[in-house]
């Protein structure tokens, strides 16, 4: 396997997820059947090619530095589930 | 118990002073009403396409040129991926393998008097990121309210290289970093604020080893005070640990200005991975030797350069030069006042004296200062006039200060131009020395305080208006009589 239990149990918790034991044996399974598809791409050589920065041909795309109206607050918020004093209310983050 | 070495490299965020955030047309007004600030770029909405406002390019180059850096021909965006509730999209767009600015140098002085020394502190790396939003600690309700108005608010980080050595270096390199951006007229540097903070990376070594210890990083620090403080705790907590047999863990700090303390935020365990990758949503930024050369020569005279110009060309003392031209506001204030009353000494002292003394009083910047570089000319004009003397000025100069009036108004609503008619100070003079016997006896006695005395009744009786000169002069011809 390529991917271990414990790169899994790693990769949830950066990610906020919480998997029970069967949820972390399927995704060990899953998530290293896909990391092996993509490690195909190792068998290139890649000696003198450049690294991509981005996929299409483009550079310098800018914005002049110019102000607009931003969203009313109303707007902003529609999608926030719990809100209070003009802003979005989440779970306390610090003791 | 051994002696120790400490080691620090800073990491400062500087917020740039453009109208707009770095990828949409939202303004980066602080102080705004929550939410207020806000679009679907910036609130991270899906679908939504960033695109890079050029003046973010422009401030980080000419920040770039100013700490001597190279500017990167070919540079990128990257995604760094954190989960926070101040962080909209879950990933923050800065820069990792190719920031635009690489490989600088800031020299510094530090100390004062005889101890006083130059050093360079390399700078590793200048990159262009966006700010996060607010977290709102409701201490009531316990709960936490975001703000998203200073989400992508334009940055731009400064790493130095590991080249500090103690807390007053540390405080030098910000002094010199934050004078050079206020020149620049890229960040308007507003500790309080948050325009300008900083993280400190500290770890210390018994002096003679090479390796370096185990680093902690201050997160966030946003005054001087806090940045001095925060490394004298951090150094002393870190040998102590060390001198009692203990082990200094990789870890992220805080550090409570209020309190005096510094305390653990997180350990390596559950350090960030980042799992940085090039931004596909931003093209690459190609700058041409032509575009480089143009900001280049666009950039202001440099605070060390203006320094050495007030010594040559006003005559000041190197001390005072240094002063004056530690901060771009305070230079321009002495130049716009010199430029009208052509008295570089005088505007230079009441700079230095009165002004930093009322200033530190009141604990407000020369901005927020209601005296006009007009006001203070008309003032030093109407000493050097001969209208007011210098000590009735020192009256009038704090009620400018205080009240913003005129100095000509003041003057005349309180009555205190000078009195410099020998006529009329004559005849008080002939008074106050009739009317003191004793004293004049005292004074052919030899008694030079006598002489003080006189003077002082007669200042008395005048409210200090008197010409001093004049009163001195007069005095000494009437008593020798």
């Amino acid at each position: 396997m390529s991917v271990s239990k414990e790169d899994v149990k790693h990769i949830a918790k950066l990610s906020k997820l919480y998997l029970s034991e069967d949820e972390l044996e399927k995704y060990t399974k899953d998530l290293s059947s896909i990391v092996d598809f993509a490690n195909e791409l190792s068998s290139i050589h890649v000696d003198g090619v450049k690294p991509t920065a981005h996929i299409l041909d483009i550079k310098n795309v800018f914005r002049k530095d110019e102000r607009q109206k931003s969203y009313d607050r109303e707007e902003i918020l529609k999608n926030a589930p719990l809100k209070e004093a003009g802003c979005i209310n989440v779970p306390k983050v610090v003791e | 118990m051994k002696d120790y070495e400490v080691i620090i490299g800073l990491e400062v965020h500087a917020e740039l002073s453009t109208n707009t955030k770095i990828y949409c047309n939202c303004t980066t007004e602080f102080g705004a009403d929550p939410n207020t600030h806000c679009c679907p770029i910036c609130t991270g909405m899906p679908g939504t396409l960033p695109v890079l406002n050029e003046k973010v390019v422009e401030y980080a180059v000419k920040a770039g040129l100013a700490t001597n850096c190279e500017i990167s021909r070919f540079s990128k965006q990257d995604r760094k991926n954190y989960f926070y509730p101040d962080l909209p999209k879950a990933y923050q767009i800065s820069q990792y393998d190719l920031p635009l600015c690489e490989h600088g140098k800031l020299e510094i002085t530090v100390g004062e008097g005889e101890n006083k020394y130059k050093k360079e502190i390399g700078i590793t790396r200048i990159h262009i990121e966006e700010d996060a939003g607010k977290l709102i600690h409701d201490a009531y309700t316990g709960d936490t309210l975001v703000d998203m108005n200073r989400c992508a608010v334009p940055l731009i980080e400064i790493v130095s290289e590991p080249d500090i050595r103690s807390a007053d270096e540390a405080i030098a390199y910000m002094q010199t970093l934050k004078s050079i951006l206020e020149y620049l007229e890229v960040c308007d540097c507003k500790m309080q604020e948050g325009s300008l903070r900083c993280d400190v990376n500290l770890s210390v070594r018994p002096v003679g080893q090479k390796e370096f210890g185990t680093r902690t990083e201050t997160k966030n620090l946003n005054s001087f005070r806090a940045i001095h403080n925060s490394i004298e705790f951090e150094t002393k907590r870190q040998i102590e640990e060390l001198e009692n047999g203990g082990t200094i863990y990789q870890e992220t700090r805080r550090f409570d200005d209020a309190k005096g303390i510094g305390y653990s935020m997180r350990t390596k365990e559950d350090a960030h991975d980042y799992r940085y990758f090039p931004e596909p949503d931003l093209a690459p930024i190609v700058l041409s030797d032509n575009y480089i050369n143009e900001i280049k020569n666009s950039l202001p005279e440099m605070p060390h350069i203006k320094k050495d110009r007030y010594i040559a060309e006003y005559s000041l003392p190197e001390y005072d030069a240094e002063q004056l031209t530690a901060s771009k506001y305070v230079a321009k204030f002495f130049e716009d006042t010199n430029a009208i009353c052509h008295n570089p000494k005088s505007v230079s002292n009441w700079i230095m004296s009165d002004l930093f003394r009322m200033m530190n009083e009141k604990e407000i910047e020369i901005t927020e200062c209601k005296i006009s570089s007009q006001d203070l000319a008309k003032l030093i004009e109407l000493i050097d006039k001969g209208t007011i003397s210098s000590k009735i000025a020192k009256q009038v100069f704090e009620e400018m200060f205080e009240t913003g009036k005129n100095p000509e108004v003041i003057v005349k609503e309180k009555g205190l131009v000078q009195i410099s008619d020998e006529n009329a100070i004559k005849e008080m003079v002939e008074r106050v020395v009739e009317n003191n016997p004793q004293s004049v006896v005292d004074f052919k006695a030899g008694k030079d305080r006598a002489l003080g005395f006189l003077v002082g009744q007669i200042m008395k009786e005048t409210k200090g208006k008197a010409n001093p000169q004049i009163v001195n002069k007069l005095l000494i011809e009437i008593l020798n009589k």
